[in-house]
């Protein structure tokens, strides 16, 4: 068995040990099994990452076992690793095997956890499955693994009903967007007579001046081809229209949301675009709408995240905005630097949710920044974990000396659609900068109401509970005394109500400190391999590399430069006055754009029109159709009627056999009648 | 084999069986039942491995004339093989699933079963028109019997419904069945095949037949006796029902109308895409709604048929392949499903989705095994589910974008009814305290769960042994229909060949200045 078969099939068989064996093996062989499993995988694919960084990796691909074939259509189960499959694959495995040592210490109260580890490997498998496909119904089936996946880690707490209404949620946003995905293959197929990646790409030039027939409408092949893809990766990917279900996904335990929902099945999408780059190319048209989507969701998605209050959905928002930068680095051309900041941003985003669901577990699961305040005395390395994601999300560095992950990472993005030199290049870059303003002053904005400031926890339930609980009232019941007649009972004045934030346990904090590394040093180390002109090398065709955009973009005018900078310490200084200096500013702001302010609360609106336009209608139609057309026209004279004229005709003559054999007769005259009038007619 | 009479020995096993049930009680009854339907699928297990991939195109053939016009006469091909086994798959996890739950007049009902089976079997194996007819016709009257006599409280309703439906589309078939024999002179299914109907005549015959098949599958709007028929049928009944007679319909737009009528099908195609197209929605969205289980999954199943029909009148390789994966699935799946109610409805007695909830904390393997076919009932990847809907989907994009676009709305809308019922009977609070209290599952219903499931999966990740059987059989009738093959919507036009018509273009007209 090869090392890849290894990396991708040992978290798959941990996921059955662990899943079917469940409670009679307990937690601990569960947990072991999966966590070993997924360091065995990261252990094995950081060689090949390294050797494709050296440059004397090739391609390979391994035969696993037929799948389908069906007249000209043939795809089987297979094993391919080229660059950006290295890269993904230790993105992955990294964060996974990361995630899942960090639940041993964030999940260990909980009396479920084999099934979460298995969850959690599952999803790992379907991850890993997705980017070694080698055509396209593979990389469909990781897709919908690890939608899978998701969807069961996010309603893992299954008695919650908003964890299974936002699982639910999820599922079924993504499965819009796999219509586009499937839809996408049928034209691929339609068009290429293949579903083999490497086929397609070698013969997507011939789709050049190629018009098909769609709907009804003719258009360019490929400008329908990869946008029906694209549609695919729009859900996957929480782009704007198709994002719904990514803050309500904060719903499942916040490693899932480090893994799933910011550093690996969230960018598939993006690893899509560029695994397909040839393909896009091939439509200008579909390109600018990669570019608009992903300057308009980076732009909207950071809007949202400067008002949201739960930690956790701040990140998850912020998610979605960096996302956006992924796809318009992808739509100006500049794929090389999307899979940088893909790789980055998996890092630091990972650390910024694990460091989330440290605070959250050292808060007693409140989740609410408005009850945090003064924390980072009492957890420092949290804080200082938090500090680090965030130096590298708002990309702070100095050119040519040093700069955190996504100083470089984001720059070469917004430098990309500058020297795009389009309109729409141009419109990207100033939506670009402008989201970088947002990203630094709500994530700042988060570290401030978290880690400075006075405590307000005593007006946390959660706090509360825990504070009743250490004083040992011996209740047990505490369920039924929800509120605050606890609150004010212990003669604290200092906003803790009695409460001791404790640092999480070392398993907890390993992977924060492992992950601090990547956010720290990811973009110097790895910069050059990725994004330097002359990294084709590095590439060796696995997407498009456009030397002369990078070239350009290594020459853009200084102020382009320096705009990142600028706008990263202006939104600082704006969260800095706004949470430090002076507390009370955003409640007057608020009071004074309550509007905007409601606007962006409630994230646009979306769910609500959604929910007006989609849901109920469905619901309504369904009921319509049932109660309507089903029993009120169909059966009404359909069967209910034959009856009835049987019923009326047996009376008219009496004596007959039974009512079946009229109904029969009457039948069967019908039918003959119809039947000859249509010939007659013809 | 040669020689050996096997086909005849897996009709008559069931027979005997059901004599012997006749005369027993419950318990010599249920055992009988269940050793006879073993014996059949092992004689299915031998079939299935003896057949000759890619051999001659009818296998295992019997032969005895019985009287003028009227043969014994059986065989089978890779499509028929396939249904076969899924009958002799099914039929002993029927018996399983009526175990305890069936206590009055238990020998007639393992009886009517094993007739039942015989019956169906018929169908697949008869290569004589008016045996088709006879085994098709003759398996409503058990299967009227089982949701008559041992169904719910609306049972006499149901299986008036069920009854009255399905008559209706046999007498026209039989109609047509005159005329075609005493056309072709012949009642030998191979030969009719062949045969080349006047294209005029085509379109009465195959709207004749149609009727017959659109009730059988069932296409909207034909399809309302389903769901009164699964909601009153027992566990053993529905599973059967979804599991194989509503595989009639489709087998018979295989067997019938596609090779005999090939330009009335093609003629026809965007009837049975329209009624698909609807179906898909309509009945996804009916789905949505129900507060019974069984009936939710019995509209899903028209969703679930709607797709096998769009594939078969794709007309190409993929979409035939696919409409018959999408059967063998279904069978496999929706039975799955119908037992999975019927393991609760054992338990508590009711249907209503809302008496459940939270039934993932009392019986975790119920709900894992649940969770395996809900996935392959939406088309998961891996399961058996997305192979054939996939291909069929991908088979009718060839011909239809508009086709496939709606009929592919069914993964989002089936999603998003079969997730809704797993979130409301599997998931949430334990807030009926008898659900809670339901024991997970037991021997029994291991026994039963585990051989599909394991089906599922081994459709989903090596659909190869499923897809080789048929290959040659289906290539065949892709050959037979593509003489009326309508011409997709797609129609690429290359960047190359579009240049060289501007090129003639420009040379046309530049001769035309040149002669002005």
């Amino acid at each position: 068995m090869s090392s890849i078969q290894t990396i991708v099939f040992a978290p798959l068989a941990a996921a059955i040990i662990a899943g079917l064996g469940n409670k009679k093996i307990g937690a601990v062989p569960a947990k072991l099994v999966t966590t070993g499993a997924l360091f065995l995988s990261c252990a094995l694919s950081w060689p090949i990452f390294l050797s494709f960084l050296g440059g004397h990796a090739q391609e390979s691909i391994t035969p696993v076992l037929d799948w389908v074939k069906s007249g000209d259509l043939d795809f089987s189960w297979t094993l391919r690793v080229d660059t950006l499959t290295a890269i993904m694959l230790v993105v992955i495995t990294s964060v996974s095997a990361l995630v899942h040592l960090y639940s041993w210490g964030y999940m260990s109260e909980e009396p479920d956890q084999p099934r979460f580890f298995a969850y959690l490997s599952l999803f790992t498998f379907a991850m890993l499955m997705l980017v070694t496909a080698n055509n396209l119904v593979q990389m469909f089936f990781g897709w919908e693994g690890v939608g899978l996946a998701s969807y069961l880690l996010i309603g893992f707490w299954f008695r919650k009903p908003s964890a299974t209404k936002a699982a639910m949620k999820a599922f079924v946003v993504n499965r819009v967007g796999d219509l586009g995905f499937m839809m996408g293959m049928f034209g691929i197929f339609l068009v290429f007579k293949t579903v083999s990646i490497p086929q397609i790409l070698h013969d997507a030039p011939t789709l050049a001046g190629s018009t098909i027939g769609f709907l009804g409408f003719r258009f360019e092949t490929a400008t329908v081809i990869c946008l029906l893809l694209f549609v695919g990766a729009m859900g996957k990917s929480a782009q704007l229209g198709l994002h719904t279900w990514l803050p309500d996904a904060m719903e499942g335990p916040t490693p899932v949301s480090a893994l799933i929902h910011a550093a690996t099945m969230v960018t598939a999408g993006v690893f899509m675009v560029c695994r397909l780059s040839p393909l896009f190319e091939m439509s200008e048209t579909a390109l600018h709408v990669v570019t608009f989507i992903g300057a308009i969701t980076c732009f909207f998605a950071a809007t949202v995240g400067t008002t949201q209050t739960d930690i956790k959905r701040v990140i998850a928002y912020s998610t979605c905005s960096q996302l956006g930068y992924m796809f318009f680095a992808a739509g100006v051309g500049a794929y090389g630097a999307a899979m940088f900041h893909l790789f980055t941003h998996a890092f630091f985003k990972a650390l910024l949710f694990l460091g989330a669901g440290s605070v959250i577990h050292a808060m007693h699961h409140e989740q609410d920044m408005r009850y945090y305040g003064g924390l980072w005395k009492k957890i420092p390395l949290t804080f200082g974990a938090m500090m680090a994601g965030t130096l590298a999300i708002t990309g702070v560095g100095i050119d040519d000396v040093f700069g955190f992950a996504g100083f470089y990472s984001k720059d070469a993005i917004l430098e990309a659609a500058y020297a795009h030199g389009t309109e729409l290049g141009h419109f990207a870059f100033a939506m670009g900068i402008f989201a970088a303003l947002l990203t630094s002053f709500y994530s700042w904005r988060l570290i401030f109401l978290t880690f400075f400031g006075k405590a307000r926890w005593e007006q946390s339930e959660h706090i509360q509970h825990a504070v009743h609980d250490a004083h040992g009232h011996g209740d047990h019941a505490h369920d039924h005394h929800h509120g605050h007649d606890h609150a004010h009972g212990h003669g604290e004045s200092d906003g803790t109500a009695g409460y001791h934030p404790h640092e999480s346990p070392l398993n907890m904090l390993v992977p924060l400190a492992v992950l601090t590394v990547g956010a720290v040093f990811g973009g110097f180390a790895f910069a050059q391999y990725f994004l330097s002109e002359g990294t084709g090398e590095f590439w060796k065709g696995a997407l498009v590399f456009d030397e002369s955009l990078i070239h350009a973009a290594h020459h853009v005018p200084e102020w382009v430069k320096l705009a990142p900078a600028g706008v990263m310490l202006t939104g600082f200084a704006i969260a800095i006055f706004a949470y430090i200096l002076n507390p009370g500013f955003p409640a007057a702001f608020v009071a004074q754009f309550g509007f905007l302010y409601r606007f962006l609360l409630n994230k646009w609106y979306f769910d609500e029109l959604y929910d007006l336009i989609f849901v109920r209608p469905a619901m309504a139609l369904g009921r319509v159709f049932w109660k309507v057309v089903d029993i009120g026209i169909i059966d009404r004279f359909g069967p209910n009627g034959a009856a009835w004229v049987v019923a009326r005709a047996s009376r008219g003559a009496a004596r007959l056999q039974s009512g079946y054999l009229y109904s029969y007769a009457l039948v069967m005259l019908v039918g003959l009648v119809g039947a000859i009038s249509w010939v007659i007619a013809r | 084999m040669t020689g050996f009479p096997i086909l005849s020995l897996m009709l008559l096993v069931p027979l005997v069986g059901a004599v012997l049930c006749l005369k027993s009680g419950r318990e010599t009854a249920r055992v009988v039942a269940l050793i006879a339907t073993l014996i059949d699928f092992a004689l299915g297990v031998v079939l299935w491995t003896h057949f000759d991939i890619g051999g001659a195109q009818w296998q295992f053939q019997e032969h005895a004339a019985l009287f003028s016009g009227f043969d014994w006469k059986l065989g089978i091909d890779g499509i028929a093989l396939l249904l076969i086994v899924l009958t002799v798959f099914l039929m002993p996890i029927c018996i399983g699933a009526s175990w305890n739950s069936i206590e009055k007049r238990a020998g007639e009902y393992y009886a009517a079963f094993l007739l039942t089976e015989t019956l169906l079997l018929g169908v697949f194996v008869a290569q004589d028109l008016f045996l088709f007819y006879i085994m098709f016709e003759a398996g409503l009257i058990p299967m009227y019997l089982i949701i008559g006599i041992w169904g719910g409280a609306e049972r006499i309703y149901a299986s008036y419904k069920f009854f009255l439906y399905t008559l209706l589309g046999s007498v026209l078939m039989l109609i047509a069945m005159f005329w075609m024999v005493n056309e072709a002179g012949t009642t030998d299914i191979p030969t009719l095949m062949a045969y080349n109907f006047p294209p005029a005549a085509q379109t009465w015959l195959f709207l004749a037949f149609f009727a017959s098949f659109a009730v059988k599958m069932p296409m909207w709007p034909f399809h309302t006796w389903l769901p009164d028929a699964h909601v009153q049928a027992p566990t053993g009944g529905s599973v059967i029902l979804a599991g194989v007679l509503l595989k009639m319909g489709g087998y018979g737009f295989i067997r019938f109308s596609l090779p005999m009528f090939p330009v009335a099908s093609a003629h026809f195609a965007p009837l049975i895409w329209g009624l698909s197209m609807a179906a898909v929605v309509i009945t996804s969205l009916i789905a949505l709604v129900q507060n019974d289980m069984k009936k939710l999954i019995a509209y899903s199943s028209v969703a679930h048929m709607a797709i096998v029909t769009v594939g078969l009148f794709a007309f190409n390789r993929q979409g035939l392949e696919g409409s018959m994966i999408v059967m063998l699935s279904h069978g496999i799946v929706s039975g799955a499903l119908f037992l999975g109610v019927g393991v609760i409805y054992d338990r508590l007695h009711t249907r209503e989705i809302t008496r459940y909830g939270g039934l993932a904390v009392n019986m975790p393997y119920y709900a894992l095994f649940f969770m395996l076919f809900t996935m392959a009932s939406i088309g998961l990847p891996g399961t058996s589910g997305f192979v054939g809907e996939f291909l069929s989907l991908l088979g009718v994009y060839q011909e239809s974008s508009w086709v496939a676009l709606i009929a592919t709305t069914g993964i989002i809308l089936g999603a998003a009814y079969m997730l809704y019922l797993y979130r409301r009977v599997i998931f949430g609070e334990q807030a009926n305290a008898d659900a809670a209290k339901l024991p997970d599952l037991d021997f029994r219903e291991w026994a039963m769960m585990i051989p599909l499931a394991a089906v599922v999966l081994w459709m989903g990740v090596y659909p190869e042994s499923f897809l080789a059987p048929m290959r040659k059989d289906i290539g065949a009738l892709e050959a037979r229909v593509a003489m009326a093959k309508p011409k997709g919507d797609a129609d690429v036009k290359t960047g190359a060949e579009r240049t060289a018509t501007a090129a003639a273009a420009a040379l046309a007209s530049a001769q035309l200045k040149g002669a002005k």
